[in-house]
């Protein structure tokens, strides 16, 4: 006698295919009832996807230039002139882990195209003095043309940045033409080669280079350089970068400033490329905007079901039965957005990565908190409509057919 | 005979005064073909919901296979509901975009019949009602007689103790009206017990007991000529 009041469970499948009865029957209005969701999930991904794709890349070209390159610097204010002592290069060059060492010095002097220019503006470029060895330290390349000489001809050489090159209105050095010349201070110098931009020293980008000796015969140097760089071994760099400021100024330690270019060339990269609050915010709306759309639609359902409602009854199936059958309709149309959003996410990220050269990373868990953040929609725009239909008064639901 | 239902003292009283039932008594047992009958407003369709235990009187009780429908909470309610009565009604109550036998397939759903046996038993009841060649049927390519067939199917598929019809033929023509009398005939020769309501008096005419209900009370309930 008491199987005959046992309550029934449903199992999943049944679940399942209940839930989805809705939408298999009213494709068009699933459609597009998802569509909301999905535009806000597809946003949420590309925000979340495309800095990361960014990011991937900067990490890339990073690591393709090298984070084992130090710079070292006086500390203070350039009008104090404060150079570094003569001998510094020698000593860090002796510090174990360093595998090279080289240094550029600013001459105070200015660069003009010709001597029609006014002798003050020196376009806002540098003169340095530079070592040999810049090229292999910096491991950067020449866009046109070759590097300093160390034997000088009869007209002093230069090489210049790319932004001085294109300052001083020098696009390439001619292969087969005599080279073009500039007026440092009072002397002409011949322009022998342009450099590749050096990313990590933006401040060689700005310069004019100048030979050694050349500086020191013809500018007036003293020979005391104002900026090191040099590469150490990657797994010693802390170590090296902690002996830094009393190797290179034994006398005054505190007035030399070592910095790791990679890492401000990362920040500075990381906080231009940071899609702004913004953008989540709005996918936020659009996920919104998408709950409540699947809530109407889920509203409507129940009224426009109130007969099926009313026979299920009949039936046999109790209130959390109906309950259940809604909400399961609510989440599967969620999840259906969320689906399609997901792919539209991340083939727009693809897409934006492919255009940009980016590679494409779609962080897994943005993926899942996305799905998941849809899931959750889904059952909160599911419930108001779900408690409606169970509480439908059988009789009444069915008369109104 | 086995009692399958029985209605002791029932009214329903609604809001506002309208008294839908008075204090109605009605026994049905096993094996039973009842016709209901009264003139629309007679209360007729509100005995059937309390009979069916869509609807709970206001005083009374019912008793459905020995349980007292009061005495169960919605799930139990709804579980005896789903085994023991099956339901026609006017409007078939077909859900659109449902084949044929997946329609027959939700009357076993919800009382508990295992998933794998289900299609094949839908089949079975389809073929009972004539219908075996419309098995994949959606309801929109059926006409009026042969939707009500499925529903019928849909009612009978899982054996119920009470199959209770409201109105069956109100919605078809006269010969698809026949034609569904003439299958409650023979499920009933075949041994169901059945409950018709109706506000033909020729219908209820032709069938072995027939309950007249006027005012929300029972006027007569006589039992006539077996006709077979």
């Amino acid at each position: 006698m008491n199987d005959d009041v046992k309550p029934v469970r449903l199992a999943l499948p049944d679940v399942l295919s209940l839930g989805t009865i809705g939408l298999r029957t009213r494709r068009m209005r699933a459609v597009l009832s998802a569509l909301g969701i999905a535009v806000g999930i597809a946003t949420m991904v590309a925000v979340t996807a495309i800095p990361e794709s960014n990011e991937r890349a900067l990490m890339n070209e990073l690591a393709a230039l090298g984070p084992n390159l130090l710079q070292v610097n006086a500390a203070d204010n350039p009008e104090q002139d404060f150079g570094l002592p003569a001998e510094s290069v020698d000593m860090v060059s002796r510090i174990g882990p360093v595998t090279s060492v080289t240094a550029v010095a600013n001459t105070h002097t200015v660069v003009r195209r010709s001597d029609l220019t006014d002798p003050r503006d020196g376009s806002g470029l540098a003169v340095l003095a530079s070592r040999p060895d810049l090229l292999e330290t910096l491991e950067s390349t020449m866009y046109s043309g070759h590097f300093l000489d160390r034997a000088g001809g009869a007209v002093p050489t230069v090489v210049l940045g790319s932004v001085a090159a294109s300052r001083l209105g020098i696009p390439s050095v001619p292969s087969d033409a005599p080279p073009p010349q500039i007026l440092i201070g009072k002397s002409w110098f011949a322009v022998v080669g342009i450099l590749a931009t050096t990313p990590l020293s933006p401040e060689i980008d700005r310069s004019v280079l100048v030979g050694w000796e050349a500086a020191q015969t013809s500018l007036g140097f003293d020979g005391r350089p104002t900026v090191i760089y040099l590469r150490a071994r990657e797994s010693a760099i802390e170590s090296v970068r902690a002996v830094l400021p009393a190797t290179v100024h034994p006398q005054e330690p505190s007035r030399v400033r070592v910095t790791l270019p990679s890492d401000a060339l990362f920040a500075k990269r990381a906080t231009e490329q940071t899609f702004s609050v913004l953008f989540v915010g709005l996918a936020m709306v659009a996920l919104l905007v998408g709950g409540i759309g699947v809530a109407n639609t889920m509203v409507i359902s129940v009224l426009e079901r109130r007969s099926e409602i009313g026979l299920r009854r009949a039936l046999g199936a109790n209130r959390g039965q109906i309950r259940i059958q809604f909400l399961t309709e609510s989440v599967a149309l969620s999840a259906l957005g969320g689906g399609a959003g997901t792919a539209i996410g991340v083939a727009g990220t693809a897409v934006y990565a492919i255009a940009n050269d980016l590679p494409v990373v779609v962080p897994a868990l943005a993926v899942a908190g996305s799905l998941g953040g849809a899931l959750v929609v889904g059952v909160i725009a599911g419930v108001y409509p779900s408690i409606r239909a169970a509480r439908l008064q059988p009789t009444v639901a069915l008369a109104s057919a | 005979m086995t009692r399958v239902l029985s209605v002791r003292d029932a009214s329903k009283h609604y809001p506002g005064g309208v008294t839908a039932l008075d204090r109605v008594s009605l026994d049905i047992d096993a094996g039973e073909l009842v016709a209901i009958v009264g003139p629309s407003g007679s209360g007729k369709s509100t005995l059937l919901s309390i009979m069916g235990t869509l609807d709970r009187p206001t005083s009374g009780t019912v008793e459905l296979a020995g349980h007292d429908v009061a005495a169960l909470s919605d799930r139990r309610l709804s579980a005896l509901r789903g085994r023991w009565l099956g339901f026609v009604f006017q409007q078939f109550h077909l859900t659109d975009g449902l084949s044929a036998v997946e329609n027959v397939s939700t009357g076993l759903l919800y009382a508990g019949v295992p998933r794998r046996e289900r299609r094949a038993k839908a089949v079975a009841a389809l073929e009972r009602v004539g219908l075996g060649h419309r098995i994949t049927h959606l309801p929109h390519q059926l006409s009026g007689g042969e939707k009500q067939r499925v529903a019928i199917a849909r009612a009978i598929v899982n054996e119920p103790a009470l199959l209770l019809a409201d109105e069956p033929t109100g919605a078809l023509d006269t010969a698809n009206g026949r034609a569904v009398l003439d299958l409650f005939h023979r499920l009933h020769a075949e041994g169901s017990t059945i409950a018709l309501i109706t506000h033909d008096r020729d219908i209820a005419a032709q069938l072995p007991r027939k309950v007249e209900v006027r005012d929300g009370k029972i006027v007569s309930d006589r039992t006539g000529v077996q006709v077979r």
